[in-house]
């Protein structure tokens, strides 16, 4: 019975949200990335290759697809995180706000701080509450009341009311859901430009995860945000565009690498997708 | 059924008592271990027992058994322990940090890096004394003096407290280095932010531990010239003898007051290395990290 009812809610919230914005008004907005050919590698095997697409602000863009597709490995490369990889090597080009981020004289740091992101599993730092949400302000000497800052953060994070009144207790005593929202709370703190997020409710519980899926319609007003997820519903819910990866075999079947199938608005790939690949994965038909 | 009963009732009398025998074994093993350590200790403690009294804390030593103490050699002790503090934990702490956060280990001479520290911890500390005695007593100049002995017990803790502080900084989950540098922050915020504050309690125990071991070092210190009579409070550039020293010596002496001596001295010798001991499982168990 619960199963039966919780797949009517599902339905019924995929045709409230009606698939995000319409394609006129996501192009109206300003193209915050526009990747063109990109391709990434580890240590000399192609882990993704020729990924082109745009991503516009304030609004939410999901990458869906089966495992080892490279959609995370993607996602890495709008922040410079694959910089940490050693042997990682990105080919093409990433420009935010027209700025190519792999030129030679941008700094991966300043990057960071203008494009936050949010991981797969909650990662709390092993400190307080406060001092999770501090840390981003303290390391970038940002200026004014540490207290506000992380009151504001926490506040657009809808955490502040669940934890106002223990700051000062260690992140690792919240439940998940929580942890994974101070996550998203520590990313607001340094004021960003655009958030990144990981699959991050795949490690959580449904109510968990609805919370976050709500505060990404939240957030979708002030801010960019590109999300990675697995979970098909997930993306129809809070997507306005959706991008689907899949992984391409070599004919003697000794590469995988993963390729851009299609990407379109998210009624169009749920709906009407133009590669039998992309319906066959979002009607279940595989992955 | 009978002739199923049969084999399963022998297979189970043939386990019960190989499981009794292996456990016979292990208990008799730990009872030889910790029979002869508390053999040893009450031994000490019982002969030593007469001559642990003020004196022995407040006077040199002397050629009359009953009035000699050992506090040049206490002192001394005390000196070397934290000279060696202060000099092994932030080279082994920085060590252990480029190695692990900075180093390429496509590079050979990181590599070289970390096959000469594994096997430094190996090697036998009198041959750090020779090393000592070549290069620093006698090399140098520094002559027989606390900084020098200091400087040579650091030389044979140091792959230790290296190799501790690294497991400490390993066991730093990648996932905080990750959060940090997401928010923008420097590979040296990372590290002095995030990574050394959670490797602290790790480090910390390593680092108790190796020196519990470098006070309990007698061999180099007889190479670099722990002097075997010393009447007079010692000072960092002056002459000096320590307690394991202090205690081997005393054992030589015909008098048998002097073993009832040195069996006092070896009780404050363990009260020393048994409380760094206690130190560090308090340190690790207060700190224990949730992740």
């Amino acid at each position: 019975m619960v199963t039966h009812m919780d797949t009517r809610i599902d339905s019924a919230r995929i045709a409230e949200t009606s698939f995000g914005l319409e394609r006129a008004e996501i192009e109206r907005r300003e193209k915050v990335f526009s990747i063109s050919d990109l391709g990434v590698s580890y240590g000399g095997v192609p882990a993704i290759e020729e990924v082109t697409l745009d991503v516009h602000g304030n609004t939410v863009t999901a990458f869906i697809g089966p495992s080892g597709c490279g959609k995370s490995t993607f996602i890495r490369c709008f922040n410079r995180m694959n910089d940490l990889i050693p042997g990682a090597r990105v080919e093409g080009s990433v420009l935010y706000h027209g700025q190519d981020l792999y030129a030679r004289d941008v700094d991966p740091v300043e990057i960071r701080r203008r494009i936050g992101m949010v991981f797969q599993k909650p990662n709390p730092f092993p400190k307080s509450i406060y001092d999770n949400v501090a840390f981003g302000p303290r390391v970038l000497g940002m200026k004014g009341s540490m207290g506000d800052l992380v009151e504001d953060a926490l506040r657009h994070a809808a955490l502040w009311d669940e934890v106002k009144d223990r700051l000062k207790d260690n992140a690792l005593g919240l439940s998940g859901g929580q942890q994974q929202r101070l996550c998203i709370a520590r990313a607001l703190a340094v004021e960003p430009d655009v958030i990144l997020m990981d699959e991050p409710a795949s490690a959580l519980d449904p109510i968990s995860t609805t919370r976050i899926e709500d505060l990404m319609h939240e957030l979708k007003r002030e801010y960019t945000i590109v999300i990675v997820t697995h979970n098909m519903q997930q993306a129809a819910r809070v997507a306005d565009m959706t991008a689907f990866f899949s992984v391409v075999v070599d004919d003697d079947g000794s590469a995988r690498r993963g390729v851009l199938v299609e990407y379109d608005t998210t009624a169009k790939i749920f709906t009407s997708p133009s590669d039998k690949r992309t319906e066959d994965y979002v009607t279940g038909r595989f992955g | 059924m009978t002739t199923l009963d049969a084999p399963i009732q022998m297979g189970r009398q043939r386990r019960v008592w190989r499981n009794r025998l292996f456990q016979g074994a292990m208990l008799f093993a730990m009872l030889v271990a910790f029979g002869t350590l508390a053999v040893l200790l009450v031994d000490t403690v019982v002969t030593g027992w007469p001559e642990l009294d003020r004196q022995l804390f407040t006077e040199p030593p002397s050629t009359v058994a009953e009035e000699g103490g050992g506090r040049p050699a206490i002192l001394a002790t005390l000196y070397l322990g934290f000279l060696v503090l202060f000099m092994s934990v932030p080279i082994g702490v920085a060590t252990a940090v480029y190695l692990e956060e900075y180093a390429n280990r496509e590079r050979w001479y990181n590599r070289l890096i970390e096959v000469n520290i594994q096997n430094l911890a190996a090697v036998p500390s009198i041959v750090y004394g020779i090393l000592g005695l070549a290069f620093i007593v006698r090399g140098i100049g520094l002559g027989r003096v606390v900084l020098a002995g200091a400087l040579i017990l650091t030389l044979v803790v140091l792959p230790t407290v290296v190799v501790a502080s690294r497991e400490a900084i390993r066991a730093v989950p990648d996932s905080i280095r990750q959060g940090a540098y997401a928010l923008g922050a420097t590979k040296w915020q990372v590290v002095w932010r995030q990574v050394l504050p959670a490797a602290i309690p790790g480090m910390a125990t390593g680092s108790i531990l190796a020196l519990s071991r470098a006070v309990g070092e007698t061999a180099p210190l007889i190479m670099v010239g722990a002097v075997v009579y010393v009447a007079f409070d010692p000072t960092i550039l002056g002459a000096y003898t320590a307690l394991p020293v202090q205690i081997f010596n005393w054992t030589k002496q015909p008098d048998p007051t002097f073993q009832t001596l040195a069996a006092a001295g070896a009780i404050v010798l363990l009260v020393i290395v048994l409380s760094m001991n206690a130190l560090a499982i308090f340190v690790r168990n207060r700190y224990r990290k949730r992740w």
